[in-house]
């Protein structure tokens, strides 16, 4: 079984409680590090989003700036307005235009990871009332990386996993509590 | 040798054959998001890959001006973050008000949004006499740009509100005039602008200054270039001298962090120590 050491997650419309749902049901001790960037307005206030997910998640969750260490059982949030994307070990952000109206953009994260971890990582794509992420999730395939999309008849907003789903790149489809069950069998066979 | 090291391969020689060819230097640029740029251009040219689009810029210097443009513009706009050019009033101008003649520097100006800006607000505050900024940017083209002072008039309802934000003192309408679809501004306001080509890799520092001004500029630099620039920004500052970074920039990764006290942590607007 492959080791991985970065989990991306991509989420809209609804993400919020979809993270804090799917952060909560992860173990304490989680070794991979997390990722995510979710669409959000940059009039929410500065640190609101981190704040609710710290409350629900057994892991450390820190807002990124740019060159921001990727560090193992740790959350990092993408900022709202720009692109994130990952080099070996680090987070680079990028003020380049908007991806399919997104900046953040799901699709610019899940690229640029497929080509800094490869099969070591596994991207996963939550409710959303877009597309965003379905171009991501064919190259996080190609690079031999996991891809776990949400089920849609779960998710608040069914459009971006549905999207994700009908590339033929996701390798299983669940819902939020067995999503997070899954993550952690993946990272206890690190 | 496998598909993405081949194309590591492709992307590290093609941006050492533009330093050898034409001497701008784009290799400790952050390797994620300039594989990202220069994808975009490879389809802009209807090109499949990174070879490709070497041989074309090493034959046709015009392709390497629409690459440079590629790499060198972000999207930017005036008052961009306005609770940046609020602290700015607040706590940096009245350190600026200290010194008989001021000099700022705004390096990576772009088209000149945030130049203006910074013009604008310095004027506000009774300084636009007695200050000078040098705006800087890699591209010759975009300076030119810039210095014109001409942006397009649909622009200016968001420039309104964000001049609002950041306290401006007056009607941000007072300081353009609508000429068809394009707004022209005061040519007052940058009087005492220099406009200036420079490169921030491979220049050298060319001033002293009280502000330098370099915001999402070294977003798109690696840690180590980041470092070299950081320390050539911390020669270019008076002792006690100020820096500002975009928000989402941190010296915390620098190995400058020492150097510099935090006057806004939000905003990551610093000032020289040593």
């Amino acid at each position: 079984m492959s080791t991985i050491r970065l989990v991306a997650v991509g989420t809209s419309w609804g993400g919020l409680e979809a993270l804090g749902r799917l952060l909560s049901g992860l173990q304490p001790g989680f070794g991979a590090a997390l990722v995510v960037v979710q669409h959000r307005s940059a009039a929410t206030p500065e640190g609101a989003m981190r704040a609710y997910l710290a409350e629900r998640s057994p892991l450390a969750v820190v807002d990124c700036d740019d060159k921001e260490p990727i560090q193992p059982g740790r959350v990092h949030l993408a900022p709202p307005d720009y692109h994130l994307l990952v080099d070996d070990g680090l987070v680079t952000l990028s003020l380049d235009a908007p991806v399919a109206y997104s900046r953040p953009s799901v699709d610019v994260l899940f690229e640029s990871a497929a080509d800094s971890y490869g099969s070591e990582m596994v991207a996963v794509v939550l409710t959303g009332a877009n597309t965003d992420g379905s171009r991501g999730v064919v190259k996080v395939h190609q690079a031999g990386g996991r891809v776990l999309v949400q089920d849609p008849a779960e998710a608040e907003r069914p459009e971006m996993p549905a999207a994700a789903i009908a590339t033929g790149a996701a390798h299983e489809v669940l819902d939020l509590r067995h999503l997070a069950i899954r993550l952690n069998e993946l990272d206890r066979s690190l | 040798m496998a598909r993405d090291a081949l194309e590591d391969l492709e992307l590290r020689l093609l941006l050492e054959g533009i330093y050898q060819r034409y001497g701008y230097d784009f290799r400790e640029y952050a390797r994620s998001s300039i594989r990202r740029r220069v994808w975009r251009r490879v389809a802009e040219e209807n090109l499949q890959t990174i070879s490709g689009l070497q041989e074309r810029i090493l034959h046709e210097p015009a392709c390497m001006d629409r690459l440079l443009l590629d790499l060198s513009v972000s999207v930017t706009s005036m008052f961009r973050d306005p609770g940046f050019f609020l602290a700015l009033r607040q706590k940096v101008v009245p350190i600026l008000r200290t010194y008989p003649f001021i000099r700022v520097w705004n390096a990576g100006c772009a088209t000149g949004e945030e130049t203006l800006s910074l013009a604008i607000l310095l004027h506000e505050e009774g300084l636009g006499d007695r200050v000078r900024i040098y705006a800087t940017d890699i591209n010759k083209d975009v300076v030119d740009r810039a210095r014109r002072g001409v942006f397009p008039l649909e622009r200016m309802r968001d420039y309104t509100s964000n001049y609002i934000s950041s306290g401006g003192r007056t009607a941000f309408s007072d300081y353009y005039k609508a000429v068809g679809e394009v707004a022209h501004f005061d040519p007052d306001l940058i009087e005492n602008v220099v406009f200036a080509q420079h490169n921030l890799v491979s220049d050298a520092d060319f001033n002293e200054f009280h502000l330098v001004v370099c915001r999402n500029v070294m977003i798109y630099f690696d840690r180590p270039l980041q470092d070299k620039v950081v320390g050539l920004m911390h020669r270019s500052l008076t002792r006690f001298g100020v820096l500002a970074l975009g928000q989402k920039e941190s010296l915390r990764f620098s190995t400058y962090a020492g150097d510099f006290e935090e006057l806004d942590a939000r905003e990551k607007i610093y000032r020289r120590l040593s």
